[in-house]
């Protein structure tokens, strides 16, 4: 059980678990996350990891900022590679060759290799039902390969595969809902987060880790150089993404869908949008209609989030 | 002195992993390994070893959880064929790189396309550089036997490298033959307890697996892989001598069959070699002084003692039951790269058969012996490579 209060004076005077040094570019969401995540508790923890940013600025040669028990072995398999750290821990324990010292099992991955490539490595763990939590860090493309689209990224933006030319004006498609397709994965805890919101990602995390069983969470990560946004934004745009409802923050806990932050005033996505210079292209003359879509897209989400909480919130009045 | 039984090969290797008793297995079910898998998933299910079993979602889930659980520190095992081999194709190099002693058998099967389901080398002459130590098995006894001694030799404090036990699918997996297998106290003591190296479960000394390496030390760092594999042959001499005081079963680097005053042989791997053997006493009867020599270690390829034993022959023939289309079977390159070091090169044949499990007949080793007749009397050899066993 994690004691320490989730205060920022008890909380900075943790350990990190996640060293200073590492080579992640200046103003990266990603090791915010990865900071956040880990300091929310003090149970012992392993982390398997995606290959990806993270994964290469983290752990070069004879350096590693990791110190806690990380391994790495390939792209798309993070979940299946942490199935076999849960397996052999479970293994050891039931022989009583190790004590159980409710050691926690983390897999972090970018969009590319949760969404994407490790999309089917992630569904077979969940499925069986490993003792662990996944954790995207979602900068919604391939940044490390140079910012290519992937089903993370939204309709509209400027990547590298997807550039917004004469003829077609960025990325066509919407992005995949990943947190529901989890979610139907009727796991125990699925859950999105955004660094801008440390307290509200930190509790869920806490959460996810008294829960035994397969835990899901998808958390935004802005990346200045994807995102074509200014370097020290990453926390205010991680803000916007949640005020807009771009982002919505919310938790699906045995089937029960929960808003855990409600923006008091839902901003239009324009805001998000505007930011970054991924967008830029869809405020030019004649692409209103882009902006509308995009809109129209986060209201029917937004819509449809806040149904299905209303729904869960009536059911557990009656009860 | 264990029990006497007909079992097939895969029965055969599933009681090797049972005696075993991994501690953890991470597997796919593929056609003709599938019933390996579904035995030891009965010891599992009846309480008879104490492995945590993962049944993922595919063979590169199955690799990426063996290698999950090896680096986390403890006895692992898997197995598969085919096209199960060629998905785990990625993560083979990553679990030698990473020096992780898994042990898998390996059901050879023919690759798509077009789809077979039936024996051939194709599969595992595809995962050769992958950096596994590769055994290859003639018999399920042979298997059986490898298989045990592959836990040995991977998990030696000096090797630290996965192993794949081959043997031929349908043809050894799914045929019954007679084995002998040990007590299970026996194969107990035999392998041990296993040793941990840096476990990822040593929470209390947290270890990074599976750095970046780029162009300061990448280098290096496969030339010391290279160098772990040059030690493999002198582990698998020591593992097969401890083996045959328990079993009373010799094993080497490969297998000799009246090879030592032949003039002519026949170079061929696992089941073919049974066929080829019976051959080579029919034209003994004859007079014909014929041999074989089957390799049992593939990787690393002994290529100094294979050289020594072929050194005296007047005409080889290698036979491959896989092929490297535009090029020569990879068995009859291994064999010219041996031949390498000799001062007067006997002249060899590369003859392709069996593949997709085209039956290998007495016939078509008796034809590839009647061509080596005339190659040792003429000196002159016609094609290198040809398919034998071809329908006309």
């Amino acid at each position: 059980m994690t004691t320490i209060p989730l205060r920022l004076k008890e909380l900075s005077r943790q350990e990190d678990r996640f060293a200073y040094g590492h080579r992640m570019c200046a103003g990266c969401g990603a090791p915010i996350v990865v900071k956040q995540v880990l300091m929310a508790t003090d149970y012992p923890i392993i982390a398997a990891n995606a290959t990806g940013c993270l994964e290469v600025s983290t752990c070069i040669s004879e350096y590693t900022a990791w110190k806690i028990p990380w391994i790495h072995s390939a792209f798309e398999n993070a979940a299946a590679t942490i199935s076999g750290v849960e397996a052999m821990y479970r293994s050891l324990v039931r022989q009583g060759r190790i004590d159980d010292r409710q050691v926690k099992f983390i897999a972090f991955g970018g969009d590319g290799g949760t969404y994407d490539i490790g999309f089917q490595s992630l569904s077979g763990a969940m499925e069986r039902g490993h003792d662990m939590l996944y954790i995207c860090y979602d900068n919604e493309a391939y940044m490390n390969t140079g910012i290519q689209r992937s089903s993370a990224t939204p309709f509209g933006a400027n990547t590298t595969t997807c550039p917004a030319g004469e003829v077609i004006p960025g990325k066509p498609q919407n992005r995949k809902d990943l947190t529901r397709i989890m979610a139907a994965h009727n796991i125990p805890y699925a859950a999105q987060a955004s660094p801008g919101h440390w307290m509200d990602l930190m509790k869920k995390v806490r959460k996810a880790f008294e829960i035994k069983g397969p835990k899901f969470m998808n958390i935004i990560a802005p990346c200045n150089r994807g995102w074509r946004s200014r370097t020290d934004d990453a926390i205010m745009l991680s803000k916007l993404a949640v005020d807009t409802c771009y982002w919505p923050l919310y938790e699906i806990e045995n089937g029960v869908t929960r808003i855990t932050v409600k923006p008091r005033e839902k901003k239009p996505v324009t805001e998000f949008l505007k930011g970054q210079g991924r967008f830029k292209h869809m405020f030019a003359p004649g692409h209103e209609w882009m902006l509308e879509q995009a809109q129209e897209y986060v209201d029917r989400e937004w819509e449809r989030l806040q149904k299905e909480a209303a729904f869960w919130a009536e059911e557990e009045k009656a009860e | 002195m264990g029990k006497i039984v007909a079992v097939t090969g895969n029965e055969a290797v599933a009681e090797s992993l049972r005696q075993v008793n991994p501690d953890v297995c991470a597997a796919y079910p593929i056609t003709p390994a599938t019933d390996l898998m579904q035995r030891f998933s009965s010891f599992i299910s009846d309480g008879k070893v104490d492995t945590e079993m993962v049944l993922v979602e595919s063979e590169h889930s199955a690799m990426s959880a063996c290698i999950g659980a090896a680096a986390a520190g403890g006895r692992v095992a898997t197995a598969t064929s085919s096209q199960g081999l060629a998905l785990m194709w990625e993560m083979l190099f990553i679990a030698a790189g990473d020096r992780l002693p898994i042990i898998m058998p390996v059901v050879n099967r023919a690759l798509s396309a077009p789809l077979n389901i039936h024996g051939d080398h194709s599969d595992t002459m595809g995962a050769r550089d992958s950096g596994w130590i590769q055994l290859y098995s003639e018999t399920a006894q042979e298997a059986y036997d490898n298989a045990i001694q592959a836990f040995r030799i991977g998990e030696h404090p000096d090797i630290r490298l996965p192993v794949m036990v081959c043997m031929d699918g349908f043809i050894v997996s799914h045929s019954i033959e007679r084995v002998e297998y040990l007590e299970d106290s026996e194969v107990k003591n035999f392998v041990g307890e296993y040793r941990q190296v840096n476990p990822l479960l040593d929470i209390d000394h947290p270890k990074s697996y599976g750095p970046l390496i780029l162009t300061d030390l990448y280098h290096e760092y496969k030339r010391a892989q290279h160098e772990v594999m040059t030690k493999v042959k002198n582990v698998v001499l020591e593992v097969a001598s401890d083996f045959e005081k328990l079993s009373g079963r010799k094993y080497g680097l490969f297998e000799t069959y009246r090879l030592e005053d032949a003039e002519i042989a026949i170079v061929i791997l696992s089941s073919a070699a049974g066929t080829t053997k019976d051959v080579v006493d029919r034209y003994r009867d004859k007079g014909i002084k014929a041999g074989l020599l089957k390799p049992r270690m593939f990787r690393p390829f002994p290529y100094e003692d294979v050289a020594a034993a072929l050194r005296h022959l007047k005409a080889i023939a290698v036979l491959d039951r896989a092929d490297s289309f535009g090029g020569y079977g990879p068995l009859f390159s291994e064999i010219c790269g041996a031949v390498m070091s000799m001062d007067t090169k006997p002249p060899m044949i590369n003859r392709i058969y069996g593949l997709g499990g085209r039956d290998y007949m007495p016939d078509q080793a008796e034809k590839v012996f009647d061509e080596l007749i005339g190659i040792a009397e003429t000196g002159k050899v016609g094609a290198i490579k040809e398919y034998i066993g071809l329908r006309e």
